[in-house]
């Protein structure tokens, strides 16, 4: 189970994490917030790619400031932008590319890749430029990729954000079937119905954590104050407060 | 644009089932015998033997004219060359020898994956690690290397494409920053997706 122990974090001197606690043990978790609210950096800290200033990330009890790689290995990562997770020249290639230093042969290697492009619909597209391939093909090949190495937790950072409607369903419709545990940061609220807890996030906080429907209604009536209450202007945290994009 | 990115040709012919040291190592050797052997009707022959395997490899012929496009250029300045120099023959006879290199070479790129040729590249590289070096990041380096292609394709793409959508004309030293800055910004993401993926 993931634990979050007042993770604290800053970038350049503004806070993105404020003393953050949390138990993620449920199947699938959703969070939502605005832009720059410390989602992003929050799902970084899961599997060790951002290490908090202060506090502790564990998985089963073990630090990801001390275990990184080991615990990288068991918490697979998805990105916003699938074309920056390409990094071999073919679809086929690219899945495999994972598995390097698993000790599996190439035999198996093969039919790992083989299997996982079948169920992702992507098994015609084996031996074809990775590059070339469409937006949605191009997403459900950076969660191929990270599947094939069967992590034990899921931890998606708004993968459906650059997709059309079709294929947003379809990256859905996948995450909902799969056996692992999946963390899903999105802004596409339709798609937490049934998820088992929702995460509301608010200037580095958590500042709801319930059922689906009571979180996004939380969130809702959150953003609505906070439109309101700006009058009209504009309200964009990021980049131009110093923080990354995410 | 003929890059190594779109060039497998996936099959089952005899050198797609080749391992690649062998190819390259029939590659090296044919080169090498008709530089030695260096008469014309070799050279020539040479030519027409690598432009005819691109079918029976399963590779369709339209590749022998994409392999040999690239390359006239410089057979043209050759020719101009060695014609100035009196000497036609010696012309069409190096100009074959770089056609029988180019078609050669096309042919192993179109039947052999980059990851198996990285592959070869990390066992060649394998000596190496008495010195320190770790052959597999050396293989790593290399297909980034190759996938960074498509990468400043598409930054300068964007790049130009909201020059030109912002009325900017005859100024193209403008494209640079935002050039630079996109390439920054994918090569931090996708170390990061390295780093996710284990391969840190």
């Amino acid at each position: 189970m993931l634990q979050l122990e007042n993770v604290t974090h800053a970038y350049e001197g503004r806070t993105v994490l404020r003393d953050v606690t949390a138990e993620l043990a449920e199947h699938r978790i959703g969070v939502i917030g605005a832009n720059g609210s410390g989602k992003s950096t929050l799902a970084r800290t899961l599997n060790g790619l951002v290490v908090p200033d202060h506090g502790r990330v564990l998985l089963d009890g073990r630090d990801t400031r001390r275990h990184a790689r080991e615990i990288r290995r068991r918490v697979g990562f998805v990105f916003p932008d699938p074309g920056t997770q390409i990094i071999m020249p073919t679809v086929g290639e690219d899945v495999a590319i994972g598995l390097r230093g698993s000790g599996l042969d190439r035999a198996e290697i093969d039919e790992r890749v083989q299997r996982i492009l079948r169920r992702h619909g992507l098994a015609d597209h084996r031996d074809h430029p990775a590059h070339l391939l469409s937006g949605g093909q191009k997403q459900m090949l950076a969660l191929a990729s990270v599947l094939v190495t069967e992590p034990e937790i899921l931890v998606c950072d708004e993968p459906t954000t650059l997709l059309d409607l079709r294929n947003v369903k379809v990256i859905e419709r996948t995450l909902r079937t799969l056996p692992q545990q999946v963390i899903l940061l999105t802004h596409h609220l339709d798609s937490l119905v049934d998820f088992d807890r929702v995460v509301v996030m608010d200037e580095g906080s958590i500042v709801f954590d319930g059922a689906p429907a009571a979180a996004v209604a939380h969130y809702t009536a959150r953003m609505e104050r906070g439109a309101t209450e700006a009058g009209g202007e504009p309200h964009l945290r990021s980049p131009d407060s110093g923080e990354p994009a995410w | 644009m003929v890059t190594v990115l779109g060039l497998y040709q996936p099959g089952d012919s005899l050198a797609h089932r080749t391992p690649a040291g062998v190819k390259l190592l029939v590659l090296f050797c044919a080169v090498t015998v008709v530089l030695v052997l260096g008469t014309l009707w070799v050279a020539v022959g040479g030519v027409v033997v690598s432009a005819l395997l691109y079918p029976l490899c399963g590779v369709r012929a339209r590749y022998v004219w994409r392999m040999l496009r690239p390359l006239l250029p410089f057979l043209a300045l050759i020719v101009g060359f060695q014609v100035l120099t009196g000497d036609p023959w010696a012309a069409v006879r190096t100009c074959a020898v770089l056609g029988l290199a180019v078609l050669l070479s096309g042919l192993v790129t179109l039947t052999t994956q980059v990851s198996t040729m990285l592959a070869l590249f990390e066992r060649l590289a394998a000596p190496l690690r008495h010195l320190g070096v770790r052959p597999d990041r050396l293989a790593l380096v290399l297909a980034l290397t190759i996938r960074a292609i498509p990468m400043v394709t598409v930054a300068w793409q964007t790049s130009r494409e909201a020059y030109l959508a912002r009325g900017l004309r005859g100024r193209p030293h403008l494209m640079v920053v935002p050039v630079v800055v996109g390439l920054v910004r994918s090569a931090e993401a996708m170390g990061e997706a390295m780093t996710a993926r284990g391969l840190d």
